[in-house]
């Protein structure tokens, strides 16, 4: 072993001599060595922006490996998937796996977005990080809509057909959104193409984009230091260096998370509880809808609230009312990093914290009177 | 309750109007003062004639606008209360004539009349002056009548039996015609029966439906024998190419009534053909009658209960496949389909060619044993499928501690 272990080292030196002949690394390498991670008692939600880049990843590659059975189409797609969980080699562990690690995904963006908001690590320097964060979410959100109704059976169908409703009451371009999002009047197959096309091409291209942004912006300007550091003596704040340490803590937060996955994957293909996409019966528009059509549970929030709308609120409709709501309340909170003046300046805005606990509890309780009443 | 509230309902409906024709109608203000709530004059508001503008005098003629009775008995056209024989004659003046009934209601036929006298009720009462039989008014009442379309009318599907059964299942007033009186109890106990009275569904056949409504039989039975086929077509047609349909002839059996009786007709079990009991092939068929009757039946007895064998022991599996969570909709496509077989064979049956219902079954076994090995093979990818996550998640999770034990040195 003693002998052997110089000639590796010396056959990897000579690589890495290789390669930093050509691209410098040596300047990347003493950049990744000074890098430090802040230690406290927050240090945890650190994680979770790593998390979700891991479930997306992971959702990269089993959805390239349903893209080569998945046929789009009115007459092709829901065929397709029963192929692809029926016959296709592990294409039902496949589907589980892209189900699952969208839901979960999801889940960990909520958690990092509002983990983010609570320690007011938006604030200066990284409201672009904020920013593309926000539209990082956005899309997955996309994602998840227009992956839903791919399988084209009953469930997807009829709560594609409401959800792409809801857009269309929005004033002045609702109706030209709605036909632009559904290919005409109806939901058909001329919908699964554009939504075919949204979640493999549009949004991929896009989410890559403001994704290489995000995670520049994070590597560029480090992790966000709590409020209460710019005020506390240095010699008191603790820090861990990325590289190897929190790097390594990060892949095994990533295996435990890919074990998670293995199981929930294989004890509950079809999901659990609300969270599930069962294949069911094949979409049929001339069939009566399912007793009660609900929409994923990340959306059940704002579906909710729109359902327990009076219909005309003061002059204007219930619906709209609720889009302009859901509208104006989402542009405050992608702003918060320029409107929190307070925590710009070094001390926590109360204010801003109870009016992200005040998002939190509404979203929480629209999601469970969702799922509660019928 | 439910008929009290649709009857005082109906009643309310009627009753605005009432009030007004009965100023210009002296029957009903004058009878309604001398009957009581059961009288014709009361129970005239139920009566699909009279809702449809038809008052007293439109079938028992006279002035209606005339005070006293006698007057009334004396003015034109008075034809008062018919005899019993008299009914169907009385009801037929209107119901046979096409023209009258057109303006009335098109959708009705006119042929009753004559179909009733073809009838054994008609041909007894009118031939012969027997007053028991049934007439018009003994199946659809008097003053009351009910569009057969409504659940109250003595005529809905639902109450054809208990209207029937009203005299045919009397001892007592049957006793003098000789003919047996246990038809509705057969018919309650019948797979009809239970269908129609049970689970109310009103496409299954009532007395009238094999019987006739009016006439002797429905329109196109030459005997009363024949008519399962109405419904039961392919099985007759089956049974008509058969052997058995001019041995039947020749011994003056009733067709399906030889084996499936006539009111008590029960659901068929497989049992019932066979060369042993309690198939009823043996009633006939003995091992030395010189045909091949009764191995024809072992033949089709052993073919159809392999197939259901087969069918049950898939069923078996694929519920089992289905209760792990396994996708088996083509499995479950698959079983229908020899479910489908079994039905056909069992129909073959009436061939009474053995040849063919093997044939059949055979086909069938072949789609059994399919759903039995995918089923299988499902309940083994379940386990594989277990197995392998149990492997990944120990690799993964020695791979978890490497590095939990390497963060710790670091």
């Amino acid at each position: 072993m003693s002998e052997k272990k110089p000639t590796e080292t010396s056959t990897m030196m000579k690589l890495y001599g290789w390669l930093n002949s050509r691209f410098e690394t040596d300047a990347f390498v003493e950049y990744m060595k000074h890098k430090a991670v802040p230690v406290h008692s927050h240090s945890a939600f650190y994680y979770f922006g790593g998390i979700s880049l891991f479930l997306f990843i992971v959702q990269v590659v089993t959805g390239i490996l349903l893209l080569m059975y998945y046929r789009p189409g009115a007459d092709s797609a829901y065929e397709s998937v029963r192929f692809i969980v029926s016959s296709v080699s592990f294409g039902w562990l496949i589907r589980a796996l892209h189900s699952w690690s969208a839901n979960l995904m999801v889940f960990a963006v909520f958690i990092h977005m509002f983990s983010v908001y609570f320690t007011h690590a938006y604030r200066r320097p990284r409201e672009l990080t904020w920013l593309t964060g926000m539209g990082l979410m956005g899309l997955a959100m996309l994602f998840g809509f227009s992956g839903y109704l791919l399988p084209w059976n009953e469930l997807a169908f009829f709560a594609t057909r409401v959800g792409t409703g809801m857009a269309g009451a929005i004033p002045v371009i609702g109706k030209s959104l709605l036909i632009a999002m559904r290919g005409g009047e109806e939901v058909t197959g001329a919908t699964i193409g554009r939504f075919f096309g949204l979640h493999v091409a549009i949004l991929p291209g896009l989410f890559t984009v403001l994704l290489s942004m995000h995670l520049i912006m994070v590597q560029r300007q480090g992790m966000s230091e709590p409020v209460e550091w710019d005020k506390l003596d240095p010699s008191k704040k603790t820090y861990q260096k990325f590289f190897p340490n929190f790097l390594l803590k990060d892949l095994l937060v990533w295996l435990i998370v890919l074990n998670v996955l293995a199981v929930l994957a294989v004890f509950f293909p079809d999901g659990i509880g609300v969270v599930h996409w069962p294949l069911g019966v094949k979409a049929d528009p001339f069939s009566p809808p399912p007793p009660v059509i609900r929409p994923e549970w990340y959306f059940m929030f704002a579906f909710q609230a729109l359902k327990l709308l009076p219909a005309h609120i003061l002059f204007i409709e219930g619906e709209l009312f609720g889009i302009a709501f859901f509208s104006i309340g989402g542009l405050i909170w992608a702003l918060i990093p320029f409107l929190d003046r307070k925590t710009a300046e070094g001390e926590k805005s109360k204010k801003v914290t109870w009016f992200g606990i005040a998002v939190l509890a509404f979203m929480i309780v629209m999601t469970i009177i969702g799922y509660l009443v019928e | 309750m439910l008929k009290n509230i649709l009857l005082i309902s109906v009643s309310m409906l009627v009753a605005l109007p009432l009030a007004s024709r009965a100023q210009e109608n002296n029957c009903i203000t004058c009878h309604q003062d001398l009957e009581d709530q059961d009288g014709p004059s009361h129970k005239i508001v139920r009566d699909i004639h009279f809702q449809k503008g038809l008052m007293c005098n439109d079938c028992h003629g006279g002035d209606p606008t005339l005070d006293d009775m006698d007057d009334v008995a004396e003015s034109k056209g008075y034809r008062g209360v018919p005899s019993y024989t008299e009914v169907p004659s009385f009801c037929a003046r209107c119901h046979s004539d096409a023209s009258y009934m057109h303006e009335h209601n098109p959708s009705l036929p006119t042929d009753q009349f004559d179909k009733y006298k073809t009838s054994v009720h008609g041909q007894r009462l009118l031939k012969k002056g027997d007053t028991k039989v049934a007439n018009c008014i003994s199946c659809h009442s008097v003053h009351e009548i009910g569009d057969a379309k409504f659940p109250h009318s003595s005529t809905y599907p639902l109450n054809i039996p208990a209207t029937c059964g009203k005299c045919h299942g009397d001892t007592e007033y049957m006793s003098q015609y000789g003919i047996p009186t246990d038809q509705l109890e057969g018919y309650k106990k019948s797979v009809h029966g239970k269908a129609l009275l049970e689970n109310h569904d009103l496409g299954a056949p009532a007395c009238n439906d094999c019987h006739g409504n009016h006439g002797a039989a429905p329109p196109g039975v030459s005997s009363i024998s024949a008519v399962c086929g109405n419904c039961h077509a392919f099985q007759a047609e089956l049974f008509d190419a058969s052997p058995h349909k001019q041995a039947y002839i020749e011994n003056d059996f009733p067709m399906c009534e030889t084996c499936h009786s006539n009111h008590l007709i029960v659901q068929p079990l497989d049992a019932m053909v066979g060369d042993a009991e309690p198939a009823i092939c043996t009633e006939c068929h003995s091992s030395d009658d010189g045909t091949i009757g009764l191995a024809t039946a072992a033949s089709i007895n052993a073919g159809i209960k392999k197939l259901v064998l087969a069918h049950n022991e898939a069923e078996v599996v694929l519920n089992e496949a289905i209760e792990k969570g396994m996708l088996t909709t083509d499995e479950e496509f698959l079983l229908n389909e020899v479910k489908q077989e079994l039905i056909q064979a069992r129909t073959l049956v009436h061939s009474f060619d053995s040849t063919r219902v093997v044939e059949k079954t055979k086909v069938g076994l072949l789609k059994a044993d399919s759903v039995k090995s995918n089923s299988a093979s499902l309940i083994d990818e379940y386990y594989f499928r277990r197995k392998g996550l149990g492997v990944a998640t120990l690799f993964i999770t020695i791979v978890c501690i490497a590095l939990w034990i390497r963060i710790k040195r670091l």
